[in-house]
């Protein structure tokens, strides 16, 4: 069975972290397991948690009224769930739901708010990884808008 | 040069606007043998002719019906008899591939032209390392050889993602564009060949996938389209640059014909 | 061996011992205003008399005070309309009973032609399609049967039009190769003859079937002047030394947005130029859908339709293709064929209706190199 510290190290967006920050984001974390459908998160709450999945797919949606749940993104082992904790209002924007079973590590977000604004090297850190996560999804969503497989590409 | 008369044998619908037909020689006259990666021009009688890249030994076609002569093609039934003129272009470099690793990355309708590249592989798999096939589309249905990719995702020896653009709650497979499913691909860059396919945009940012991976531009392959009527290097309008897209691509190696592509409206 | 002369007379003799073996003459003669390349019946249907001024977008004729039958330039058609004819039934098809299809090349043989008044750079013009119908990997039947059927009969010319700059592109005035026979016309004080070099055993035999005698010392010399005047009369010139590397590395040079402005995409340099080559084919049936016909047409890479492919056109401005047209002229033709696939006739330059002129905008681009003045830049920050 593997530490919260060991689970960590594997994490890519914290990867390569000294061990005094590793401790401190140790400290808001815990394992947490979902099971087939189970809500990860949900729209317009208060985003106090974050994950980082471990195995497993997360779809990532929005309900839309006559259309029903549909998928914005599906997120797999190695990426990171939510970063609306990290910048205000800190309110959820989308459901996050599993797809079959889904292992990860969750976070205390507004625990691991307080501890970057008393330890402000932590919180650049954190701010640079989770910046290169959000260019990463960025990137991806503006080459899916291209709609480049349509009909005619674009239109 | 002119059409030799094939008939449809099978025809099977893949999406709402593509179709893979099957075609045999009608009267005993035959085109050359096909490679992977290259051409025919595929006549529709008073219609016209459309270049159609081959998508499976000896001679299927997956063809998009998306102008007139196209949608002719997509409407012919079985025992139809269609003019084919070929082969033409260049074809993958399966040969040169071999004791590497090979990543076929496609988007769309661009499964077609290297699905014969993937029959190959299996067909050979000793000779090469490991074999992925990437492969994104706009949504679930417009997915082509579903049954196909399960197959290939069946064995053991051959790592097969898929991603689409766009799904309803349904889809319990990926979501996202295709180029995410570069990163964590399981191929050694330094010693892999990619063959890419589909529309330019995602070649383009395809290839950047790679690269950030660290794979030379000389092993990666694309293939290029642009507006053909002779397909003989004769009529001027497959340029790209000095390039004569039906002679010398539509595969090409990417170091050639980046800096070409980088020009607007070249 | 010396060089042969024959007279006025003898090229009457020419037309009708070319006729006898089989041959359609085709040649220079007063149409519509201008000098059109037709098809001839006698030495009469010539220009005799007649001489055209050229410039930017301005072609007129003019009346000499001589009689000379070649003294004008280029006309706004070239010999690619009879080796390369602008229209032309590729093949036909039925659908058989059995539903087969049933495809019919037509190998309608094309007339024998024997051109006369072919100028040193149409001859190059010829030599370059020949690269590229020919010798470019695949083999167009129809022109490979026309040109082995031509017989040449070049001209040389004695003036040059101020459109002309064959000079700067190494093509001419003097015909130097690709001929069966070439003339040049002497028309003074001592009468009206024409200087004959021999460029092939078949033009020898039909040399040795006329009237023909030594050329006169004064003759030759008043032949050498001629081209002569020829040369030196060129105003126009394209400074070809790296111009395939100088256009490559300036596709985005704002030149091309400034000749954009001008340019109509008319394409009417396309269809004068005697090496243009685009084609396409259309594919038609007859009313009942029986039968169907393809035909190979021009085609110029001027319109829209050249670079269409699902939804647009690659080149959908006018820039893309006016810089499409030029640089696969002066530049990618290079790495194609191995040549440049211009022969600095002009004619595009007078036909354009503004007045765009080729050896302008080259020189523009040369003038404002972009790499070489960012080396000049980075030249300048280091002192």
């Amino acid at each position: 069975m593997q530490t919260i510290d060991e689970l960590l190290g594997e994490i890519d967006v914290f990867r390569g972290l000294g061990d005094e920050h590793l401790d401190l984001i140790a400290g808001c974390a815990q394992n947490r397991v979902f099971g087939e459908g189970e809500p990860l998160l949900s729209e317009n709450e208060q985003a106090n948690t974050f994950f980082a999945i471990r195995h497993g797919t997360v779809a990532l949606e929005t309900y839309v009224p006559q259309r029903g749940a549909v998928m914005i993104e599906t997120l797999h082992g190695g990426d990171v769930l939510g970063w609306s904790w990290l910048f205000p209002p800190y309110r959820t924007m989308f459901d996050a739901r599993a797809l079959g079973v889904v292992r990860t590590v969750a976070f205390d977000g507004a625990c691991l708010r307080e501890k970057c604004e008393q330890d402000p090297q932590l919180g650049y850190v954190l701010m640079k990884r989770f910046a290169e996560v959000m260019v990463e999804r960025l990137q991806a969503t503006r080459l899916r808008l291209l709609d480049v497989y349509g009909q005619v590409p674009g239109r | 040069m002119v059409p030799i008369p094939y008939r449809v044998v099978r025809r099977r619908r893949e999406t709402h606007d593509s179709w893979t037909l099957e075609l045999e020689p009608h009267d005993g006259a035959s085109v050359q043998p096909f490679a992977p990666g290259q051409f025919a021009m595929l006549y529709a009688f008073g219609k016209g002719e459309v270049p159609i890249s081959v998508s499976a030994l000896p001679l299927v076609h997956t063809i998009r019906a998306v102008g007139v002569v196209s949608t002719a093609l997509c409407d012919a039934r079985k025992g139809d008899v269609l003019g084919v003129r070929g082969p033409f272009g260049t074809a993958w470099p399966v040969e040169a591939a071999e004791g590497a690793d090979v990543a076929v990355l496609t988007g769309g309708i661009g499964l077609a032209p290297l699905r014969p590249v993937v029959h190959h592989l299996l067909a050979n798999r000793e000779r090469y390392g490991r074999v992925v096939v990437l492969y994104g589309g706009r949504s679930p249905a417009e997915l082509l050889y579903t049954a196909e990719l399960e197959r290939w995702r069946g064995r053991f020896d051959v790592q097969v993602e898929v991603a689409v653009d766009q799904a309803g709650a349904d889809w319990r497979g990926r979501v996202g564009v295709v180029t995410t499913l570069v990163p964590r691909a399981d191929f050694d860059p330094a010693h892999t060949v990619a063959m890419i396919c589909g529309p330019e945009v995602m070649m383009r940012f395809a290839v950047a996938a790679l690269q950030d991976r660290g794979v030379p531009a000389e092993a990666i392959h694309v293939s290029l389209e642009r507006s053909m009527k002779c397909a003989i290097r004769l009529c001027g309008h497959c340029q790209l640059g000095p390039e004569f897209i039906c002679h010398d691509g539509p595969v090409f190696p990417w170091d050639r014909v980046e800096p070409l592509l980088r020009v607007r409206e070249l | 061996m010396a060089q042969a002369a024959i007279d006025r007379a003898g090229l009457d003799d020419l037309f009708g011992v070319l006729v006898r073996r089989g041959y359609t003459l085709v040649g220079p003669t007063v149409r519509d205003r201008a000098i059109m390349l037709e098809e001839l019946d006698s030495t009469a249907e010539l220009p005799a008399g007649w001489t055209d001024v050229q410039e930017g977008g301005t072609y007129r004729l003019a009346r000499r005070d001589d009689d000379a039958l070649f003294g004008h330039n280029a006309g706004p058609n070239s010999w690619k309309s009879f080796l390369f004819p602008s229209e032309l039934r590729i093949w036909t098809a039925r659908q058989s009973a059995d539903g087969g299809l049933e495809v019919t090349e037509d190998d309608t043989p094309a007339p024998r032609y024997a051109f006369i008044g072919v100028r040193s750079c149409d001859l190059h013009a010829i030599d370059v399609q020949d690269k590229v119908f020919l010798d470019g990997g695949y083999v167009d039947q129809d022109y490979r049967r026309r040109r082995e059927g031509a017989f040449i009969v070049a001209v040389n010319c004695g003036q040059a039009a101020a459109t002309c700059f064959c000079v700067s592109m190494d093509t001419g005035p003097k015909a130097t190769s690709g001929y069966d026979l070439a003339l040049t016309e002497v028309l003074d004080d001592g009468g009206h003859s024409f200087v004959v070099e021999v460029g092939s055993e078949r033009g020898a035999e039909v040399l040795a079937e006329l009237t023909h005698r030594e050329a006169a010392a004064a003759e030759l010399r008043a032949a050498e002047r001629a081209i002569e005047n020829a040369a030196t009369g060129q105003t126009r010139s394209i400074d070809t030394d790296g111009i395939k590397d100088l256009l490559y590395r300036n596709r985005e040079h704002p030149r091309w947005d400034d000749v954009a402005d001008r340019c109509l995409t008319c394409g009417n340099c396309t269809m004068v130029c005697p090496t243009c080559f685009c084609h396409t084919v259309e594919d038609v049936t007859d009313l009942a859908g029986e039968e169907a016909e393809r035909t190979r047409l021009w085609d110029s890479c001027f319109t829209l339709d050249h670079s269409y492919i699902h939804g647009g056109s690659v080149h959908g401005s006018t820039k893309a293709r006016y810089r499409q047209w030029m640089t696969h002229k002066l530049a990618t033709w290079i790495d194609q064929f191995g040549t440049s696939g211009c022969v600095g006739c002009g004619r595009c330059i007078a036909w354009c209706p503004v007045a765009i002129d080729i050896t302008e905008e080259a020189a523009a681009i040369r003038a404002t190199d972009l790499v070489a003045e960012a080396e000049r830049n980075t030249h300048a920050d280091d002192r």
